[in-house]
């Protein structure tokens, strides 16, 4: 039957299937992580020592390749030495899931190694404290700058060739300049966030605010609206569930933005915590950091979805 | 003028038989004030191949409480002509004057109703028809007053259902209300049952004209639909395209009040072929061409050969 179809064009499965699915696109990538990581012949191409035996530079622990193993087995038995043992292993780049998982609980209980460095929720607050100044101040102005350049001709030629431009310059090469100007702690890493938000912003918020539908301004002009009207009961009132989701969408470019940012001037927040653990070769730990980004980015953005669908009740069809 | 349809089977009434109570209804409404007054009227618009007259010196009368259909076929530009009247377009040349006053840009004194709903998705049906009430400032209670209207449309039940909640005849009743509310000299409708079934439609026919007939209101409607034209029209003002020139001005002979009944009096048929004959003359089909180049793309020993 054409309607139970997996491979229907343009039509939406079942619940049940569609809930199947996506819990698979999680399920699949971690499936595969699991299968090499836990199960040998796959991939494993190092060998972990657990026993040096009488090779002399081996240590309990050490990561080889299997050829230099191998190799220094056969040589150590034909000599009549005690063979060193071990198992097949992955690289030290590639951790196990259980390690990450066990990584994303003590890498939170795990003291910092000096002391004036941070704990890693001190690190995550610093990041998320960034990036909400960042995009909150690009916001404030791109936000009404996009609906007026949306609105009126006027503010749209004034900027919009401009920023046009501008949004093509790429937020890092201000690195420099910023922590120049603004010294550097936390402002030039926000004025990143801001340099590389607010121009796409100014663009998308003007954009979205030109999709309402003319005929609804027709309308309240037949119905006596003057210009103030038109911009503040029709045109934002109705664009205002787009403007919602256009944050979201954006939000998500100022995280790309961050890991930048945060290497301007002294290394600070997740990406300096990031660095330090990938420098101490504790994969476990990187890992378990980038996914928190993940994880914070999804959970806002479901938030938000979740908001707008209560507080835009007359929005139907939008999906998440 | 008094036309016996019964005793003369074999020949039709002409559209201009006027029975006496309809002949003696025109001439009361012609000695009512007028609403809206078009004065060589005209419309040019400038496109890659030069200017093109999409209007060209209208004029007509629209009197107070007439119902006035305007219809023509497509390209004729009765939809330019009603975005002129409510000010959404501007015209070439001439003048349209709203109780002798020159008409600039749209205004709360001419209600529209388009063909596309256009109720503000984001307000519930009160609100929306609210709207009017609160942009123009006007005293009383404006929730009160939008509630009477709705009430007037039927619409009680669903005044705090959002737009997407109703089907396509109860929005275009929000937005008759919302018009309605904001008390225009006149209000203009843009082929606004053309998106509806046809049973809808009918409804809305009648419920239109049950509106009309109780409060003050005169009404420009614009449509494509001869029935609908006849049917619900004081006047028809037939427009021809290239250029969107009056072509005549009619008097429906129908008597009023109307009922669906009327749709097969001979009054109603006669004025149908003859507005028919204007839009569509014979002639000009032939002369575009609008016949299809057929053949036969049955197979021969099809099982089913031919379908009479």
């Amino acid at each position: 039957m054409a309607h139970s179809s997996w491979f229907a064009v343009r039509q939406a499965l079942a619940p049940r299937r569609r809930f199947v699915l996506s819990l698979m696109s999680f399920g699949l990538p971690l499936l595969i992580w699991c299968l090499v990581s836990y199960v040998p012949g796959i991939w494993h191409p190092m060998i972990k020592i657990t026993d040096p035996g009488s090779a002399s530079y081996f240590s309990d622990g050490m990561l080889l390749n299997k050829d230099l193993f191998y190799k220094e087995q056969i040589r150590l038995e034909k000599e009549g030495k005690a063979p060193p043992q071990g198992i097949p292993a992955n690289p030290v780049y590639l951790p196990t899931p259980g390690a990450v998982a066990t990584a994303f609980y003590t890498a939170f209980t795990t003291p910092p190694q000096r002391r004036d460095e941070k704990w890693l929720y001190q690190s995550l607050g610093d990041s998320i404290s960034v990036i909400f100044l960042g995009f909150l101040i690009s916001s404030l102005i791109a936000i009404p700058l996009g609906i007026l350049a949306g609105t009126f001709d006027l503010f749209s030629r004034l900027t919009e060739p401009f920023v046009e431009f501008f949004r093509y310059l790429p937020a890092p090469a201000f690195g420099a300049l910023a922590v120049a100007i603004l010294g550097i702690n936390e402002a030039p890493k926000i004025a990143i966030i801001v340099i590389g938000t607010f121009f796409q912003q100014v663009l998308v918020v003007a954009n979205t605010t030109r999709k309402i539908d003319a005929s609804l301004l027709e309308a309240a002009m037949t119905l006596g609206a003057n210009r103030l009207h038109l911009l503040f009961r029709v045109v934002i009132p109705g664009m205002l569930p787009d403007l919602f989701r256009d944050v979201r969408v954006l939000l998500g470019w100022a995280w790309t933005y961050l890991i930048v940012a945060e290497m301007i001037g002294a290394s600070s927040g997740i990406t300096w915590f990031i660095t330090q653990q990938a420098r101490y070769k504790n994969f476990d730990n990187v890992y378990a950091a980038i996914m928190m980004i993940g994880f914070i980015g999804i959970t806002t953005d479901l938030l938000l979805a979740w908001l707008s669908r209560r507080i835009f009740p007359w929005q139907r069809g939008i999906k998440a | 003028m008094n036309v016996n349809v019964t005793d003369s089977p074999g020949q039709a009434p002409s559209y201009l038989d006027q029975t006496e109570a309809v002949s003696a209804r025109f001439d009361r409404l012609k000695k009512r004030p007028v609403v809206l007054e078009v004065k060589g009227l005209g419309k040019t618009f400038d496109s890659s191949q030069g200017p093109v007259t999409a209007l060209k010196d209208i004029n007509f009368k629209v009197h107070q409480r007439e119902f006035v259909c305007v219809i023509g076929p497509s390209g004729c530009g009765k939809s330019t002509l009603i975005r002129i009247l409510a000010g959404l377009e501007q015209a070439s040349g001439g003048a349209v004057l709203l109780d002798g006053k020159p008409v600039d840009g749209p205004g709360p004194d001419r209600g529209m109703v388009f063909q596309g709903y256009t109720l503000f998705p984001w307000l519930t049906v009160k609100k929306n028809v609210m709207f009017g009430l609160q942009v123009s400032g006007r005293s009383g209670l404006p929730e009160q007053e939008a509630l009477q209207w709705i009430d007037l449309v039927g619409l009680s039940k669903f005044a705090n259902h959002y737009p997407h909640q109703l089907s396509g005849g109860m929005k275009q009743r929000v937005a008759i209300a919302r018009a309605l509310a904001n008390q225009p000299r006149i209000l203009l409708m843009d082929e606004p049952f053309g998106a509806l079934d046809a049973q809808t439609q009918a409804r809305m026919q009648s419920h239109l004209m049950e509106i009309w007939k109780n409060i003050d209101i005169t009404i420009v409607f614009i449509t494509h639909d001869l029935d609908e034209a006849i049917y619900l029209a004081d006047r028809i003002l037939v427009l021809k395209a290239h250029p969107g020139e009056v072509q005549e001005i009619i008097e429906v002979p129908v008597p009023q009040p109307r009922s669906p009944d009327h749709l097969e009096t001979p009054e109603f048929i006669a004025t149908k072929k003859h507005i028919e004959s204007l839009i569509h003359p014979k002639s000009l089909d032939e002369e575009e061409g609008e016949h299809l180049n057929m053949m036969r793309m049955v197979h021969v020993d099809d099982a089913v050969g031919d379908i009479f």
